[in-house]
Parts: structure tokens; sequence; C-alpha cells
């Protein structure tokens, strides 16, 4: 007898259709959360402040009831919604730019108060739906539309570490770096985003984890060759890894 | 500190007045930042809202503030926060969104100096800032003006009350000269009745729809009809919830505006003036937006002059020419922040202009 081994998730929109650019790992990301929702069971008990980008129309994909927040105000709008309904499981879903930049007061506070809310940060050294300009976790070096040159530590300084500092901040209970350029990586993946909504639902706190995504089409590359960057220029200087979990 | 107080006359400072009048209006959050001179809001909503077992966050910013209560609002509850000149700019973007998400944020702002750091004195420099508002769009925020600490507590429960009747934010602007002063009040209990927000408010897609609270359109025309209904609905708010005090104004040959605490002064100078003979009305909107227009058209049939008077340098009287239309002449009286002036300066500042 023939065995299901891949389907889209329950809890899913029927109707969907992807819009990101082909080779983007947007789409399996949010694949992932989807299937950690039907795992876990919380789908119809979630409400997720979505950010600004390409993450933005999160709510297409998830059927799930949503709010947008302006740009890197997710974190705030997302404490809001969970101070007033402790119950719900509230989660956020941004890229670095949302996040990590112009949000990076409001994500590090969530997570320092320990807000019992998950957080997904898509980490693609870039800023993508505005065209791919330089941003917090540009690389050294790398050359995007607003650094011509190349990243130079003169006129731009260094990228930040997400998954190491948000580990520092004691109201996190996960943390969590992961990859999606291999099956194994994606499959870690997966558990790292179980986890982050697991310490949620149980009540110990701000769950996090920083997804390493390709963005071909800034980065100009095939998305095979966008892959290889991931593991060879990106995961050197963004290590994978669990870097806290008060699950275990 | 003061308790909750419902059916006792009390001695209390304004701040702590609308920060009680905001409990017993059913405020289920309330995320604040400091900032003089309306911190005693901040200070007691910590205390009482943890004791009611209410939201509460100290939060980092006044950006992070507003949009904490845009948040708790999406789903359906009573959030507000408060603040100051310089730090209610920073929350423009938030009030923007508010307004095209149609959420029922409550602000209270209590004016100081500025522009800038400006100082802790008080002002009615944030008219502007409060009627117009400096976020992106097309919008309007429903704004209220006490001038008593008694008024301050009605128009708390007055302000959670269109906030949450029209689904908008709504800011009651107060100054830093009521916020710090003492005066008798009664609370009494909230008069009006809560919305039923179970229609719209997310709670999670079960057994329904999955519901979408955003401002933005990427078509043309879905944009522009989300627009014209938020306009439909400042309409209605011009057409029934106009609010404002006047006397005097029937025979007046020159009607006096003026709003929130100042306008006491003012009162007392035209009962000077109208003791010594000079045909003085007085008006005070009460709505600063609605704006009372219609009222504004009519006494400009009545009377000979108007003359605003503002601590600031001319913010109001530009509502009050645009109602007049150059019918008869809008004078301005002012001074830019600091100390309201006296009844004596008013007085002889409103008995030059019948001269």
């Amino acid at each position: 007898m023939a065995t299901q081994v891949f389907k889209i998730p329950d809890s899913f929109n029927k109707d969907f259709k992807y819009t990101f650019c082909p080779g983007c790992d947007h789409g399996v990301a949010i694949r992932l959360v989807g299937e950690v929702m039907d795992e876990l069971g919380f789908r119809e008990n979630t409400i997720a402040a979505t950010a600004i980008g390409c993450s933005v129309t999160l709510y297409d994909f998830l059927n799930i009831d949503a709010i947008e927040s302006p740009h890197g105000r997710a974190l705030a709008v997302a404490t809001g919604v969970k101070r007033a309904n402790p119950d719900k499981t509230v989660f956020t879903y941004s890229g670095d730019g949302d996040f990590a930049s112009i949000g990076i007061g409001e994500s590090l506070h969530a997570a320092l108060r320990g807000e019992k809310i998950t957080a997904i940060c898509i980490n693609n050294t870039t800023y993508g739906m505005t065209g791919g300009q330089c941003g917090p976790t540009t690389l050294v070096n790398q050359v995007t539309t607003t650094s011509p040159h190349g990243r130079n530590l003169d006129y731009y300084g260094y990228p930040i570490k997400l998954a190491e500092h948000f580990a520092l901040c004691d109201g996190v209970a996960f943390s969590a770096r992961v990859s999606l350029d291999s099956v194994a990586n994606i499959r870690k993946a997966k558990q790292a985003i179980k986890k982050a909504f697991q310490v949620q639902l149980e009540g110990k706190g701000f769950g996090f984890v920083e997804i390493l995504s390709s963005c071909p089409t800034n980065w100009r590359m095939l998305p095979e060759k966008a892959h290889d960057r991931v593991r060879n220029e990106m995961m050197p200087v963004f290590v994978p890894g669990i870097y806290k979990d008060l699950t275990i | 500190m003061v308790e909750v107080l419902n059916n006792k006359k009390v001695l209390t400072k304004g701040n702590y007045a609308i920060a009680n009048a905001a409990v017993i209006a059913g405020c289920d959050c309330y995320f604040g930042y400091p900032i003089t001179p309306q911190s005693e809001i901040g200070e007691f909503m910590s205390g009482k809202m943890q004791e009611l077992n209410r939201g509460y966050v100290s939060a980092e910013s006044e950006l992070a503030a507003i949009n904490m209560c845009i948040g708790a609002c999406a789903t359906g509850k009573k959030a507000m926060t408060s603040s100051s000149s310089c730090a209610i700019a920073l929350m423009q973007e938030g009030l923007s969104y508010a307004t095209s998400d149609e959420l029922p944020v409550v602000v209270i702002s209590v004016m100081r100096g500025g522009p800038g750091l400006g100082n802790i004195f008080p002002s009615q420099g944030d008219y502007n800032q409060a009627t117009i508002g400096g976020g992106d769009g097309d919008y309007k925020v429903i704004v209220l003006s006490p001038s008593t600490v008694q008024e301050a507590v009605d128009l708390t429960y007055k302000t959670f009350h269109l906030a949450h009747k029209y689904r908008n934010p709504a800011m009651l602007l107060a100054d830093g000269l009521l916020g710090q002063m003492m005066e008798p009040v009664e609370f009494g209990e909230y008069p009006y009745k809560d919305f039923d927000h179970s229609s719209w408010a997310l709670s999670g897609a079960k057994g329904r729809k999955q519901r979408i609270i955003r401002s933005y359109s990427p078509v043309e025309a879905p944009q522009c009809d989300h627009i014209r209904h938020l306009f439909d609905k400042y309409k209605q708010m011009e057409e029934n919830e106009v609010m404002f005090e006047e006397f005097w104004t029937e025979d007046a040959d020159l009607i006096v505006t003026s709003f929130g605490s100042l306008s006491r002064n003012v009162k007392a100078a035209i009962k000077q003036l109208r003791a010594k003979g000079l045909k003085i009305g007085f008006f005070r909107p009460i709505t600063l937006f609605p704006f009372p227009n219609k009222r504004v058209q009519e006494l400009a049939n009545k009377t000979k002059k108007f003359l605003a008077i503002e601590v600031n340098m001319g913010q109001m009287v530009r509502d009050v020419r645009l109602a007049v239309n150059g019918k008869i002449p809008v004078e301005f009286y002012g001074k830019p922040v600091g100390s309201w002036p006296s009844v004596e300066e008013l007085a002889e500042a409103i008995e030059r202009e019948v001269k």
C-alpha cells in the first residue's frame, strides 16, 4: 500500500499560491511553520503579527488570523496581542530588515521581557522586497545595491549575529539558527521551529529561530548557486546551532 | 494614589483622575513610557492594572507602546497609552496605521512645551499635532479637550466610547496644568455600553474564515473605497458627536474662542468685561475633531468679530477662520508656552478688540 510522505500542511489555505521568486526559501520556511502547526494543533488558536517585506503575505498561505504590523513593530504588536490574550498562540514571522534593523528595539525588548511569543526571522543578508540593499545581516565584503564596493567596515560596520544575541536574554527559552540548504538541515529547522513554539505553549518564555535563507533574485544567482552561497559564505559567519534550549 | 472610588467625591490630581477613569471605563491593557508632565498616569496604571489582573507593559518606547495598543485592540480589547508632546510625535505612524486598521486605540496626550524637547511647562502647542497629525495619508483622530479635572474624567469615558463606537483612534488632549492640578471629582460608573467586537476581532480562525487586519491594499480601487469608508465615518462624527460650550453669544459684538483649561481664565475675563457692560461672548470647542464648524458658521452671522486665545502661536484659530470663511474678522491673541495668561491680562487683550 502506498504511504503518503509529503503533503501540503492542513494549516494552509486551500487555494494558496506562492508568490515568492523561484528558489526563495520563504516557501520552505512557511511550510515548516504550517507542519509544526498541524503537529502541535494550535492553528485555530493562533494570531500572527506579520511584518513588512517579503514576509508580509504570510496570511495568504497560512489559514490563520493575522494583523499586519508597521515596519519593525511586529514584536510590539505581538506583545499587545499576547498581553490582551494570554491564552492565544502568538507569533511573528519577519525578515532581517524588519526584525533586526528597524525593529531591533522591539524584538530585543520582547525577548528580554520573556514574552510568551514565538519569533521567526529570515536572514538572507539583504532587504529583499525593496531590491537587495545592504542590511543588518549583510556579510562583510558583500556587494548590494547600497554597498556597490562591498560592505566595508569603515562605512557599514559589522553584521549582527541574532541567535547568539537572543540566547543571552534571560527571557529567552529557546534560540537557534538553522539553514534550509539541504534536506538534513530542513529537518533540523523544523525541529527548531517546533521547539520555539513549544516553549511558548508551555509558558517557558520567548522562542526564537533565525533561518538562513537564499535570495537568488537579489543575489543575482541561480537557486542552486544560492544554496552554495548559504553553505560556503553565510554558514561560516552565521554558524547554525542551538544557542539556548530550556526544554532540555 | 487614589483608589477606584465610584460614588464618592474625592480631591484628585488630573493625571490620577484620568488614569482612574480609564480603569473604571474597563481599560483592559495599558502600555506606556514615562514623560513629564503625565508620568503619574503610567505610575497609577502600573499598580492598578496588575492588582486587577489586567494587561500592563512598561514599554521600551512610545513606538512600542502605541503598537502594543494596536495589537491589543486588534483582538477587540480596550487598550490605551498616555504620553506628551515630543513623545506623542513618535506615535504618529501608529495612529495612522490604527486609523486605517480601524482600531479603537485610546491615547491620552498631556501637552507640554515644544517644539523639540521644549520644556515641561504647560502648553497648547499640540492642537495641530492632535487634530491634523503627522502620520501619512488621509486620516483623522477623534480629539476631546477637557477644561477641568471633572471634565477630564467624563471625557476619558467618552474617549473610550467614541473610539470603540467608530473603531477609530481617539485622543484626550489635556495639558500639563490640568494633569498636575488637584480638584474634587466624582467618578460614578462608566456611562456607556460596551460594543460587541466579535464580528471582526482577531481570536483565532476556529470554525470560521481567517481574519486579517491590515492597512494596505495592493490594488487601487479597494484602497480608494477603504479611505472613502473612513471619511464616511468622519462625516457621521461631524453630524453626531460635536460638543462645545458657549454663553453670552446671542448679543455678542465679539466672541472669544479658546479650548482646554486656558478657557477658564478666558471665561473669568469675559465675566469681568460683561460686568462693565461690554457685549462679549464665549465659545469653547470640546471636540477638537470633529470641530464645531456648523456652530461657528452660525455664530459668524450673529456677531461682528472672533478673537481666538491660545497658548501657542495660533493653531485652533485656523479652524475658526476656515469655518468663518472670511465673513468677519478673526483675530488672535496668545503666547507660545508657559503659565496661562492671567485673567487681567486676558481682559485687557479682549477689551482692546472691542474698542
